[in-house]
């Protein structure tokens, strides 16, 4: 039972597994690598080895790039946690057939096309869109203020797009909640706030961990945002990879942001997850 | 309780507005008059029929078809397989196989576009339709290969040996058990290929060559350059298609 088992179990793994390794992991190696080749001035790449890629990285002029990805996506985090947290408790108490609606109508923005959202938005923030006007006329902004192209046009939008991919592991680890132990807490004294912050918020931790990944990881890896929303001096780690892509053509330079992206971003993460999936 | 302002509530509606407001503005707008969008001046199509003048759009309909379709078949299959592996069994290969699998739904799309761009232009291949199938192969297995795994976690051996018991052989076992019970499985992860697929902008940003690209590629080129209106309109109509295709498969899986 056991010999042509094993035989079998080769051959329906072999399909995935090498199709993986080929234009998965191959890949990922080949980044690695060509981020210590040396570029040639017609945009190819060098024979010998060097480190110059990695200096660069480090050296002042990416500094602010770095740290601006960074933050960026740190704020948009927290935002949509903050956000996320509220709903999925939200719709977790909601009656069973009013929650499928509600939820339906939660993921359903999911589906539309990245870019579509984008449009829309830089539609609405344009200097006659709807919003602008609305704002000139309570006097909150100055006619001649623009709402698009900086930071704050980004974050919006990365919230906007990241939000649904909160909600739904928060919503996911709430609906397993047992909200007796809240009233529990409120027998015991606390008041309703405590109770949600010392009860609620430890029982969907699982939840919460996964909202966090699940939303800061694309968005330090974002591109058609920024590329879109941002102007030229509010880039981030993703535009500098396709500008040394296909503008500069430099690709052991952009190799070795992609490179370092990978590793400080992606090792620990991965190592968490398979530590948890393999339990 | 009862008497308090009902907080998370009001926090979930503003969500929902936030959702819906910027798209329903979006579709409002393809159908106004008005030049450059803004104020409403009144109904019109022109901007529709000024999209579909365009022989542009219609090549990336059709560039977007093929990808989808070819890509969604084959990581279907694959998927399908790896999922059945995984499932059924417990080994050394399969703990790797399992991790490989699972990778690519954590790896950043930007950081899988740029590796396979260095990975076809180091073998010397040229980029069009085919890299970015093959780049949608790559992505969509993942995704078929762990929604089949959930709905197996409800198969019964049991079935396949008690067909065996009766006489049936592999071809038989494979047709008349394996497939209806795992076909909404399978077609669950279809739909999702073929939606992530119809959708996918960065990775596709990086392998697509001149003349292969699909409707997001058109879009954001459009975005660039090109009148807002019309795009407003494309939109609006590529958002009908995915739409359809969400609820469609919605009421077919879920009916018992």
């Amino acid at each position: 039972m056991n010999k042509p088992n094993r035989y079998v179990e080769w051959l329906l793994s072999v399909p995935t597994y090498v199709w993986l390794i080929v234009f998965f992991v191959f890949p990922t190696f080949i980044i690695l690598w060509i981020g210590f080749k040396p570029a040639t001035l017609n945009g190819g790449i060098d024979e010998g080895w060097t480190l110059q890629n990695y200096r660069e990285i480090f050296s002042s002029n990416y500094t602010p790039i770095l740290l601006r990805t960074l933050s960026i996506s740190i704020w948009t985090t927290v935002i949509c946690i903050l956000i996320a947290i509220p709903v999925g408790y939200w719709l977790a108490r909601l009656p069973a057939r009013i929650r499928y609606w509600m939820l339906l109508l939660v993921i359903l923005p999911f589906w539309t096309n990245m870019l579509i959202r984008i449009f829309a938005w830089k539609t609405i923030l344009h200097p006659e869109g709807f919003i602008k006007n609305s704002l000139v006329f309570l006097g909150i902004v100055e006619p001649n203020a623009t709402l698009l192209y900086n930071e704050g046009s980004i974050l919006i939008v990365l919230v906007y797009t990241y939000l649904p991919f909160a909600i739904l592991p928060i919503y996911a680890a709430a609906e397993k909640f047992d909200f007796g132990l809240l009233d529990a807490a409120a027998d015991l004294g606390a008041r309703s706030w405590e109770a949600f912050l010392r009860v609620f918020i430890p029982g969907i931790k699982l939840g919460l961990i996964t909202a966090v990944l699940i939303v800061f990881i694309p968005a330090l890896g974002s591109y058609a945002i920024p590329d879109i929303m941002g102007g030229s001096t509010s880039e981030m780690l993703g535009n500098k990879i396709a500008q040394r892509t296909f503008t500069d053509r430099n690709l052991p330079q952009a190799s070795a942001l992609a490179s370092l992206f990978a590793v400080v971003v992606m090792t620990p993460v991965l190592v968490y997850q398979i530590r948890r999936s393999l339990q | 309780m009862r008497n308090r302002p009902n907080i998370p509530g009001f926090i979930a509606i503003t969500v929902l507005v936030f959702f819906y407001l910027p798209i329903f503005y979006l579709v409002m707008q393809s159908f106004n008059e008005a030049r450059f969008g803004g104020p409403w001046r009144g109904f019109s199509l022109q901007w529709y029929a000024l999209l579909f003048d365009r022989p542009e759009v219609w090549r990336a309909v059709r560039n977007t078809l093929i990808v989808a379709l070819s890509s969604t078949a084959i990581s279907t299959v694959l998927g399908t397989l790896a999922a059945w592996c995984l499932h059924h069994y417990r080994s050394r290969l399969q703990q790797s196989h399992y991790v490989l699998v699972y990778a690519p739904l954590v790896f950043p799309d930007l950081l899988m576009g740029i590796s396979l761009l260095l990975l076809f232009i180091n073998l010397g291949y040229p980029l069009g339709l085919g890299t970015v199938i093959l780049a949608h192969i790559t992505f969509c297995i993942s995704y078929v290969a762990f929604v089949v795994l959930g709905r197996l976690q409800d198969f019964d051996y049991n079935l396949i040996e008690a067909s065996q018991d009766l006489g049936a052989g592999w071809a038989t076992i494979i047709y008349r058990v394996l497939l209806p019970v795992m076909g909404p499985g399978i077609l669950a992860g279809a739909l999702l290929a073929l939606t992530l697929s119809i959708d996918d902008f960065i990775i596709t940003f990086f392998v697509s060559g001149p003349t292969s690209a699909t409707l997001p590629l058109y879009v954001f080129g459009m975005m660039k350059q090109g009148s807002p209106t019309i795009i407003n309109a494309l939109c609006t109509l590529f958002m009908l298609a995915t739409f359809s295709i969400v609820i469609w498969g919605q009421r077919y899986l879920y009916r018992r």
